[in-house]
Order: C-alpha cells, then structure tokens, then sequence
C-alpha cells in the first residue's frame, strides 16, 4: 500500500493546500469584517488563484488514481470545489445591465416574445371588454362574479355623494400604507400569474382569465351605475402600468407552459431552462412596472384634485407605457 | 446503476467535481428554520412600526414582501448560497455545473417557490425532488440550480492499530480496497454503524461473531501489510 508515499505526497504539498483554504476563508468575509479589527482571520499572503487552483486540480486527480486515503481525497474533493466557485463566478456589473436593461433590452424582449404577450393580452382583455360591454346590457351579470357584500364594498368606495370631492379621500399617512398594500398584494399577484405557468399554463390561463373577468365586472359595474369620475378617475393613472403588468407577467407563465407543452427540438428539461432565462427578465420588468403602478395607485390616484387633471394625466401614462414598448429599445435590435 | 446520490461534473482543469445533493428531509428542516426567522423579523417588526401607525404598516407591509419573495434570494448571492437555515444544515445552492449561483437563477427558482408549495405544503416540489435525479424542485429544474451537502472536515488519521488477522479466504483487488477504505473511515463511525457494515462481509467473519467491526480491522491490517 502506498502508506509512504501518501504521507510524502501530503508533507510535500500541505503548505499550498493550507495556504488555498486559509485564503478562500479571508476571501469570503466581507469587507466590512476585513476592516474590522475583532477579524479572526488575518490576510494571508497573496495568491495566484488560476495557478494553485490548476496545481490542486493536479493533486487531486493524482490522489484518486493513486487511491490514496478516502478521507484525504474527499478533502481535495472540498478544496477543488471551492477553488471552483472562485475561480469561474461572475463579475456583473450590475447596475449598468439593470439600467441597459430598462433602456431597450426589456421592451425589445417583449417585442421578441410578441407570439406569448399578445396571447396573454387576448386572454386578460378579452373577457375583461366582454363583460364590462355585457354588463351595461344585463346589469344582474355583476352578481355571477361578486357576492353582495363586495358589490357593496365596491360602490361605497367610489359613491360620489360620500365624497364632495373627487377621488378618494384619505388621510395623508395611509398613503403610505395603500403603497404597502398595493405593492404586497398585487405584485404577489404577478408572481402568481407567472408560477402558475410552470402547471403547463393552466395556473396562467386560470389566473389571466380570473383577474380579466374579475376587474372588467368592477369596472363595467361601476360605469352602469354612473360612478364614471370618481371611479375611472381613480383608475386611469395607474392602470396603464398596473394592467400591463399583469398581463406580461402571464405571458411570462405562458413562455414557461411553452416549454413544457411544445419543447420542439430540445428535451423539456433544456427548453424550460431556457425560456425560463427568458421569462425571468420579463418578470424584472413587471416587477418594475408594478412598484410604479403601486406608487401611482398610493400617492397620485388617491389625490384630490378637479378630475379632468386625472383624465388627461391618465391618457399620457398609457400614452407613455404604449410608446415605450413601441418604440424604445429599437436601435440594439 | 449508482446506489448513491452522487454525481460527478467535469470541470476544464479535466478534473472530475463529486458533489452530493442534498434530499427532502435536510432541505425541509432548513426550511423551517428559514420560516422561524421570518416569522421572528416580522413579529418585531410589526411591534416596532405599530408606533408608527398607518404608515408603520405600509412599510411594515412593503418589508413582508420583499422577506416572503427576496430573503432566500439575498442570501443565496450575497452568503455563498446559504441562508440561515441552509447554514445550519451545512447545505447550499449552486448551479448543476457547480459554479456560484447567479442572479436570474435565484430569482427563477425563489418566485417558482409558489408552484412547488401547491397543492399543499411543498406537493409538487416533493414530487419532483422524487422523479429528477439530484432531488430538484420544480424550481430548480427551470433555474438549473441544485442544493448540495457542503463537505465537513475530517483529517487523515494515520495512526491507527489494529492486530493484523490472517483473512480466511483469498480477497480480488476490490474487495481489499474495500476493506482498506473501512479502515481509513472507521474513526468517523459509530461503533454501532461499523459494526453494521462489517456484518455485510459474511465469510470475513465468524458464525456469532462478538466485535466483527475490530475483525474486519484486523483483516485490514493484514492486507496492509502488517504482520
């Protein structure tokens, strides 16, 4: 048995491997531990990380085919696998590629992906225009969607003659937790719409179809019994990110179904990874979309204010939304 | 067909990596003591914005968020793939090839979390931890991120004895290595566990034997070369 030899072998190169680990340890504080005095761990000497790495790659490939001690190779084993992790993670510049990203990137990828989005788009619209057209002709149809009490819930929100003014009135502190609430309910939304992709686009389906049916029978209540200004007043400002990002988030879903339900010419397993890559960065941009529609909804939509102001705002917003999937992001493609 | 969970990655150093996935069971328990910190953070927290009233809350409402969607994804970038609990259990999150975890990768398998929770307590995520082969959830699937057993520490021990016992039978190269890795590994065993092993070997040891674990040490010696 090579007994000898592998202590040699272990004498011989102890000092690098103790060197690579007491580095990697140094490595992995933070900076703000580095500068702190009570560190534990002081900067050892500097290395050359590709070439210890390859040295130890060496004696790790040698300890296996010389079988020596298990208990040694699998040391080797821990220390190649954190050399790993250092050497090949990568640097991102990551404020730069979030900025490029908003710049063009993300509506030039929903461009790209117009096949997904204008799918999810039909989904949520359509049954939304459907019934709020519908219930203007069969007012009753509001109560297959709502129960009573939401009904009653909705209507007192937005009754005119509880507010002299327009708008919805409220203390100025709750704004900040509408803000909270919007973005925790409908942001976790979102990302309903976007998991539920992953149950081969029924999750998706249901969900678009749910929300497009649910608000289009708010709104086409709230325009039968004539609440139109302090109801779509409300609305209008943040709805143009708000409603978009609901239904991107869908398609988002969708291009996971996609993988699952039509791969082509990639296994599931490969086509999933790789439109998931592609889904993720929609999902940036809804998320994005939505902490604005959020702060919209929290601190525009609830101010009181004489509500052609709100109509005309309102217009630019979805004017501003239309035009930057439109037109931005062209010139990189 | 391999009886462990290991698998192997080859690296361009033309090396091959052996990492270990981790099961349901550690990742559960890790889980839950991801979920016990939440719920801790959230309790304070709520007791110090309630001061603060109704905007206490939103901001209370709005750190909710981003603890239920963004706690693993912060600790999986930032604390080498470990969050609190994963630390406990010594586990971490990495890419299948066993490069660091990126970002859109964290934020994949973290927001698909959902989809592995339904239709109860992590059904669907259990599930396919059981069918994929380096017990994957869904989201790990779509991320290409596995969780791994991080390696403890053992040393070489060189000094241990044993009385060299003459095997009873002629042993093939693989079975002596066997033995030889038994006796390199019998420190990090319970004496029960050793016992256990060496009670495989069958014609190794005798009818009833009393300590088969300290015989098949002998043997080991043996092949070793003491005498």
């Amino acid at each position: 048995m090579s007994a000898i030899r592998q202590s040699q072998f272990v004498n011989k190169h102890e000092a690098l491997w103790k060197h690579f680990d007491e580095w990697l340890d140094y490595q992995e504080l933070s900076r703000w531990k580095k500068r702190s005095k009570k560190n534990p761990i002081k900067a050892p000497d500097d290395l050359d990380l590709p070439h210890a790495y390859r040295q130890i790659c060496h004696h790790f490939a040698l300890a296996n085919s010389r079988l020596y001690n298990p208990i040694l190779v699998e040391r080797l084993n821990k220390l190649v696998i954190r050399g790993h992790q250092k050497l090949y993670s990568t640097r991102t510049h990551f404020w730069r590629d979030i900025l490029q990203f908003f710049a063009g990137g993300f509506p030039a990828l929903v461009r790209q992906e117009w096949k997904v989005v204008s799918i999810a788009a039909f989904l949520f619209y359509a049954p939304f225009i459907a019934i709020l057209v519908a219930i203007q002709f069969y007012p009753d149809l509001i109560y297959s969607v709502m129960d009573g009490s939401q009904v009653r819930d909705l209507e007192s929100m937005y009754d005119p003659e509880l507010h002299d003014k327009l708008g919805r009135e409220r203390e100025s502190d709750s704004d900040v937790y509408m803000f909270g609430f919007y973005i925790k309910h409908n942001i976790g939304i979102d990302f309903q719409l976007f998991a539920g992709g992953m149950l081969f686009g029924i999750g998706s389906l249901f969900f678009l179809l749910f929300n497009g049916i649910f608000l289009g029978a708010a709104f086409g209540h709230m325009t039968y019994i004539g609440y139109y200004d302090t109801f779509w007043g409300f609305v209008v400002g943040h709805g143009s990110f708000e409603l978009q990002a609901a239904f991107l988030s869908g398609a988002a879903g969708l291009k996971l179904a996609q993988a699952l339900i039509m791969p082509g010419r990639k296994s599931r397993g490969r086509a999933l990874v790789d439109n998931g890559k592609i889904a993720v960065k929609i999902m940036y941009g809804v998320i994005v979309m939505s902490v604005i529609a959020a702060f919209i909804e929290a601190f525009w939509s609830s101010s009181v204010m004489p509500v052609m102001i709100k109509y005309v705002v309102g217009a630019c917003l979805w004017a501003l939304v239309a035009a930057y999937f439109v037109f931005v992001g062209r010139k990189a493609t | 067909m391999a009886l462990d969970t290991l698998y192997h990655v080859n690296t361009p150093e033309g090396i091959s990596l052996r990492l270990s996935p981790a099961g349901p069971v550690p990742r559960m328990l890790a889980w839950m003591i991801d979920i016990l910190i939440r719920l801790a953070i959230n309790a304070v927290m709520f007791s110090v914005l309630a001061f603060m009233g109704n905007t206490g809350m939103g901001i209370g409402l709005i750190i909710t968020f981003l603890l239920e969607w963004f706690y693993p994804v912060y600790f999986e970038l930032y604390k080498n793939g470990q969050t609190p609990g994963k630390k406990a259990f010594n586990l971490y999150v990495t890419m299948e090839n066993a490069s660091p975890i990126t970002p859109a990768a964290s934020v994949i398998r973290n927001l698909l979390r959902f989809v592995d929770f339904l239709p109860l307590f992590y059904g669907f995520g259990f599930v396919s931890m059981m069918i994929s082969n380096r017990f994957q959830r869904l989201g790990d699937l779509v991320a290409s991120t596995v969780v791994l057993h991080k390696a403890l520490d053992h040393n070489v021990l060189d000094e241990i004895k044993a009385e060299p016992i003459t095997p009873p039978v002629s042993l093939k190269l693989n079975e002596q290595q066997a033995l030889i890795r038994f006796y390199q590994r019998r420190p990090y065993l319970t004496d029960e566990r050793a016992d256990e092993l060496a009670n495989f070997t069958g014609p190794l040891l005798d009818k009833n034997e009393p300590a088969p674990a300290s015989r098949l040490m002998g043997i080991s010696s043996w092949i070793m070369g003491n005498r």
